[in-house]
């Protein structure tokens, strides 16, 4: 029987509340959102809290995806199924939808959060993928009020983010730009696992050229990456098989996979290389299809 | 700690540990074990519950955190001793073998046609894709749900209806 060590429960009403809890009981107590990450790892007894700070009614405040012109917000309790059933989302951002079916399985996702997922900062974490490909950045509030920090330095490392023992992230915020499309594809070793290897791609088109183009790998290195060669060697570029070819040996070249459990470097590597190409075909074609 | 929630429209009071695991608070302190503990790791799904109408694997929330919600358990699917229609399902169609998958599997399919009373079979499947039928009895389990999306009064059929489910091959009603 797997049980998590003993703890304090405590339940936040508000977003002030949970940080006036994190104030008083700083680097001994861990947030529950979704659980679905943290609880097996308290289980295993990987992460022992004395005090567990239940934000679930924050979902309330933190559950909300707001789309204008310029840019995406989705709060942090925003829950996976939620992701997938957004219309509004999956129109500007089908990536989202793309990666939600292949996150765990439908009972998880009722419980699972966007925010949970992303500090749970595991190197194979599909949402963290989609986030890496989009760009989005990260609203954090502590104390002293909120900042804004983007992806690549949310993640500092195989389960460490930016979030101090004080702070909460509240909210992911996502650039919307015109005329552009997304998509996701993973590799797993059966339905709901985590990846293998998984891919996401977002592409914008501008006069029938790559006005930009981004690829976000998952499990192919200490953190999910965004692979700029990529984006260099396609701005600018017409969208061709040849160009998706290129952007592939990019991607294997560029990342940092190793042998474990779920497969070789060199399987790996292959992965990253075929789903970049998969990806920015499909993103692009969805862009063409739209129009 | 205390807590108190509502299970199976029943409010319900106890003095629990913090870290007590929803389905060990159903199971052990109110004695509700038709929700069944497997695997731990919120794999195999025969501990789902509703949670606030929505199905959520209790090996995986805390008893702490169902506090002042409405859980609802296998053993609230009957009504005044009738069998849910996703319940007579299951018996009509041979839904079980061993039994062990059934109270998940009962929940998340009683939530699936709550939300989509005439679901694909393929939306069935996807459905309880978290869950696992270790007599790998997948195949009767959708059948056992279609039963149930074709009678939603649990019409006393002692014969599944062959033309309600494609799945049925023709003659096989048993």
């Amino acid at each position: 029987m797997q049980v998590p060590a003993a703890l304090e429960y405590e339940r936040a009403s508000d977003v002030d509340h949970a940080l006036n809890l994190l104030g008083r009981y700083g680097d001994t107590a861990k947030i529950l959102a979704g659980g679905h990450s943290l609880l097996p790892m308290m289980k295993l007894r990987l992460a022992t809290p004395e005090y567990l700070i239940d934000i679930n009614d924050l979902h309330d405040e933190l559950g909300y995806i707001r789309i204008d012109p310029t840019e995406a917000r989705i709060g942090a309790m925003t829950r996976h199924r939620e992701l997938l059933e957004s219309d509004e989302l999956g129109r500007m951002f089908p990536i989202f939808a793309d990666a939600e079916r292949v996150i765990a399985d439908p009972v998880v996702r009722n419980r699972g959060t966007i925010g949970g997922s992303l500090c749970q900062a595991d190197p194979s974490e599909d949402l963290s993928a989609v986030c890496t490909t989009l760009a989005a950045s990260c609203v954090i509030r502590g104390p002293g009020g909120d900042r804004v920090v983007a992806m690549d330095e949310f993640h500092q490392g195989p389960y460490e983010t930016a979030v101090g023992d004080d702070e909460l992230l509240i909210e992911l915020r996502i650039p919307v730009h015109p005329n552009g499309s997304s998509a996701y594809e993973k590799v797993e070793r059966r339905a709901g696992d985590w990846a293998v290897v998984s891919a996401g791609a977002a592409v914008w088109l501008e006069d029938g050229v790559l006005s930009d183009a981004r690829v976000g790998l998952a499990a192919v290195g200490p953190n999910t990456n965004g692979i700029t060669a990529v984006s260099e060697a396609c701005r600018g570029q017409a969208p061709s098989e040849e160009l998706f070819a290129r952007a592939g040996e990019l991607a294997a070249q560029h990342c940092e996979p190793s042998t474990d459990q779920r497969g070789s470097a060199d399987y790996k590597r292959h992965l990253a290389k075929e789903l970049t190409v998969r990806t920015l075909r499909q993103a692009v074609r969805r862009i063409v299809e739209r129009n | 700690m205390q807590v108190t929630m509502a299970v199976n429209g029943v409010e319900v009071t106890r003095e629990i540990e913090g870290r007590l695991l929803l389905v060990h608070f159903l199971r052990d302190h109110l004695g509700l074990t038709g929700t069944h503990w497997g695997c731990d790791t919120s794999n195999c799904g025969t501990c789902v519950v509703w949670l606030d109408g929505e199905p959520v694997k209790s090996c995986t929330v805390l008893a702490a955190s169902a506090g002042g919600h409405e859980v609802r358990t296998v053993e609230g699917l009957e009504h005044d001793g009738e069998l849910d229609p996703i319940q007579q399902g299951f018996v009509e169609c041979h839904g079980l073998q061993c039994g062990f998958c059934t109270p998940g599997m009962l929940m998340t399919g009683r939530a699936l046609l709550d939300r989509n009373p005439h679901p694909t079979d393929e939306q069935v499947r996807e459905a309880i894709s978290g869950q696992i039928c270790r007599c790998t009895g997948y195949a009767t389990i959708v059948r056992s749900v279609q039963w149930a999306a074709a009678h939603p009064d649990g019409a006393e059929a002692t014969e599944p209806d062959v033309t309600d489910s494609e799945a049925v091959p023709s003659g096989s009603a048993s």
